[in-house]
């Protein structure tokens, strides 16, 4: 059991479905993780596996869509899930705090950023308007934004895009989260300021003691920002360890693939880039089995009919993996792939045989 | 910005100049009565006629009639006198306007406070009962002709004609500052009629935008910071999805000052639309083009106010 004290988050068996024409999504399938007082998790998928829907439904934006939530989702006690609207407002905002993806379609257009970021202090805290301003202007200030006075009587328009997701992050910081969810917060920007918007949050959480949950499709952004991964695959988690273990010794082959997938300076420079072959699957009808072997080089014959459970890696209480394959032949697939083996190699090599069983 | 209105009021000048050109010559261009002749009464003789058209001017070329209209138009903002019944345009105009406005102003404000509030309420409740029943009373509001619906209203409410005693009929009109209480009571019914079908457009408009406003990112967001439903909706919301609504009420009002020639015609209200109506029937050049003038002034003004307040609006529209 986990000190109740330290955990801020904790989920379990979360399934959010949405009514489609084709039938019910399953956009989350049955979700659990933690996070603890300050710590900093990262959430990894690529499009349309879950991630975004997952950290909307804590916030209670997707109840806007008609969506049906199950499981339970624990913030300090509080069931997230079952909280009723008011509760879910005063809880918005104020301990958990959202960043997205889009800074320039995520500010209203017609009011001045210092504004907008006043009001998500008032709705919270009983303090006058040139008050709520002050504060602004030191939000402003924290995320360092020049000339912050200026600044905040602008429009969003007049902002570069990084300027804009600094403005939404000290907008999500107004009233001191106990927790910041930023759903891929750097996607819509330049490679050189994702690292400063990634610097910054970094900073945050050290200087304020937040936990934080990064959303992301992408590794590399999190590399150095978080101390725990979760990946997800088809609205599940697919494996869960520390960062360096996620880097170091990923147990999934879905992991493998999406570490294959990102440019790295430690290997050398000839080795491709691979993407993972095939589509995301359907979440309306996932694959029976294992929801990645239609996509998965290791596919044998059982993973076509078993659903594989999240389940701890042997000799290290940390690491959480759902693959079917046993433990011994992922570690010699790893080896191999990292020494920069083909998949096709790599299954030769440890005797899986031909193409898949 | 205050360059950019003085640039767009001169504008208005250049287009009311067009439009009088235009009605000049649609009115010589196409057959119409003799002005003479009707003005010469019931069995004129051809001395007569010929007496008056030397008198109005009509013995001479369009052109040189359009010179001397203008001369006096711009030197010395004469509009001229009917050729109907000797009265000054201006006087007439003015004396008409009242009612007009009466009818327009008051209807917009009943009509943008019945389609705004139905929109939003409709948006927000989509999908629902309210929606349609909202939507399905607004389909009514836009295919029911003004007239017929006038007629209507007439049979069921007026105190003379109706089945219900309740509101004065027909030709009840009286100017506000002859009677304020009468001149509200008398309008009641003219206004309901007219903001109808204003309202059930306006209704559908903002539903429309609302809806599509209420999926977009700075929604989300506001609602992350924990603001109240309402003031999401309101605040964030309707803030935006209003613009459209803007420009169709300043385009209505102003094509609604300048006459509303089936309503005043159903209550039989003194206005605008009526003079233009009357006036065209008679051949009366100067009362047509001086109903078309206005007309075509509200319609031009409140295009460039429109355009002022999106400024306003949206902060970033620029003028330069």
């Amino acid at each position: 059991m986990t000190d109740v004290a330290e955990t801020l988050l904790e989920v379990e068996d979360l399934r959010v479905q949405f009514g489609s024409v084709d039938g019910p999504v399953k956009a989350v399938d049955g979700v659990s993780y933690s996070v603890e007082r300050g710590q900093a998790l990262g959430i990894v998928g690529e499009s349309g596996s879950g991630k975004s829907v997952l950290n909307l439904t804590l916030m209670g934006l997707t109840r806007f869509q008609g969506a049906r939530v199950s499981g339970r989702a624990r913030f300090e006690g509080r069931d997230l899930l079952t909280a009723s609207d008011q509760e879910l407002r005063r809880i918005r905002g104020d301990d958990i705090a959202m960043v997205f993806q889009d800074p320039l379609s995520s500010l209203h257009p017609f009011y001045r950023v210092g504004r907008q970021i006043a009001e998500a202090i008032q709705a919270h805290r009983d303090v006058s308007r040139d008050a709520a301003l002050l504060r602004t202007v030191e939000l402003l200030e924290l995320v360092e934004i020049p000339s912050a006075l200026e600044r905040a009587s602008m429009y969003p328009h007049e902002f570069s895009g990084g300027m804009r997701q600094r403005a939404m992050i000290a907008m999500a910081l107004a009233n001191e989260p106990k927790l910041l969810i930023a759903d891929e917060p750097t996607t819509a920007l330049d490679v050189t300021v994702q690292a400063q918007i990634l610097e910054l949050i970094r900073r945050l959480q050290g200087e304020l003691g937040m936990a934080v949950v990064i959303v992301t499709h992408d590794l590399g952004v999190i590399a150095e920002t978080v101390e725990e991964v979760a990946v997800m695959y088809a609205g599940r988690i697919v494996e869960r360890a520390s960062t360096e273990t996620i880097f170091s010794a990923p147990e999934h082959p879905y992991t493998w693939g999406l570490l294959r997938s990102i440019p790295r300076l430690d290997l050398p420079r000839d080795v491709p880039l691979v993407p993972i072959p095939g589509r995301p699957p359907s979440l309306v009808a996932p694959p029976l089995g294992c929801h990645f072997h239609p996509r998965c080089p290791y596919v044998r014959d059982a993973h076509r009919r078993n659903d594989p459970a999240l389940e701890h890696v042997p000799g290290d209480p940390g690491h959480e993996v759902a693959c079917l394959l046993p433990a011994e032949t992922r570690r010699r697939l790893w080896a191999q792939l990292r020494a920069g083996k083909e998949p096709a190699e790599a299954r030769a090599a440890v005797g899986m045989g031909g193409a898949s069983a | 910005m205050l360059e950019y209105i003085i640039r767009r009021l001169l504008w208005v000048i250049v287009l009311l100049f067009l439009v009088s050109l235009v009605t000049f010559i649609v009115f010589y261009a196409f057959p119409s009565a003799d002005p003479a002749l009707l003005r010469a009464g019931r069995q004129p003789n051809p001395q007569l006629v010929e007496q008056i058209r030397h008198e109005l001017g009509l013995d001479k070329p369009w052109y040189v009639q359009y010179f001397h209209y203008m001369k006096a138009l711009v030197l010395h903002f004469d509009l001229g006198r009917s050729y109907q019944n000797n009265i000054e345009v201006k006087t007439q105009i003015f004396d008409r306007v009242g009612p007009t406005a009466s009818l327009a102003i008051g209807a917009a404000v009943l009509w943008l406070a019945a389609g705004i509030s139905i929109g939003i309420l409709s948006a927000v409740k989509r999908r629902t009962v309210i929606d349609r029943i909202a939507m399905g009373g607004a389909l009514v509001g836009i295919s029911a002709p003004v007239y017929w619906l006038g007629l209507v209203a007439l049979y069921l409410f007026a105190n003379d004609i109706g089945k219900l005693h309740v509101f004065p009929g027909a030709g009840s009109y009286t100017p506000l500052a002859d009677d304020p209480t009468k001149w509200f009571t008398s309008l009641i019914l003219p206004w309901t009629v007219l903001a109808a079908s204003f309202a059930a457009f306006y209704a559908r408009l903002l539903r429309a935008n609302l809806i599509e406003t209420l999926s977009e990112d700075y929604i989300r967001t506001a609602r992350a910071k924990g603001l109240s439903e309402r003031r999401v909706v309101l605040r964030h919301g309707v803030r935006s999805a209003i613009t459209p609504v803007v420009t169709a009420a300043g385009l209505d009002i102003g094509i609604l000052l300048g006459g509303a020639i089936l309503v005043e015609t159903v209550f039989n209200i003194p206005g605008i639309g009526r003079l233009a109506y009357d006036s065209i029937q008679n051949s009366d050049l100067p009362m047509i083009q001086g109903t078309v003038l206005l007309g075509a002034f509200f319609i031009i003004f409140l295009n460039l106010v429109v355009d002022v307040l999106y400024a306003f609006i949206d902060p970033r529209v620029r003028y330069a």
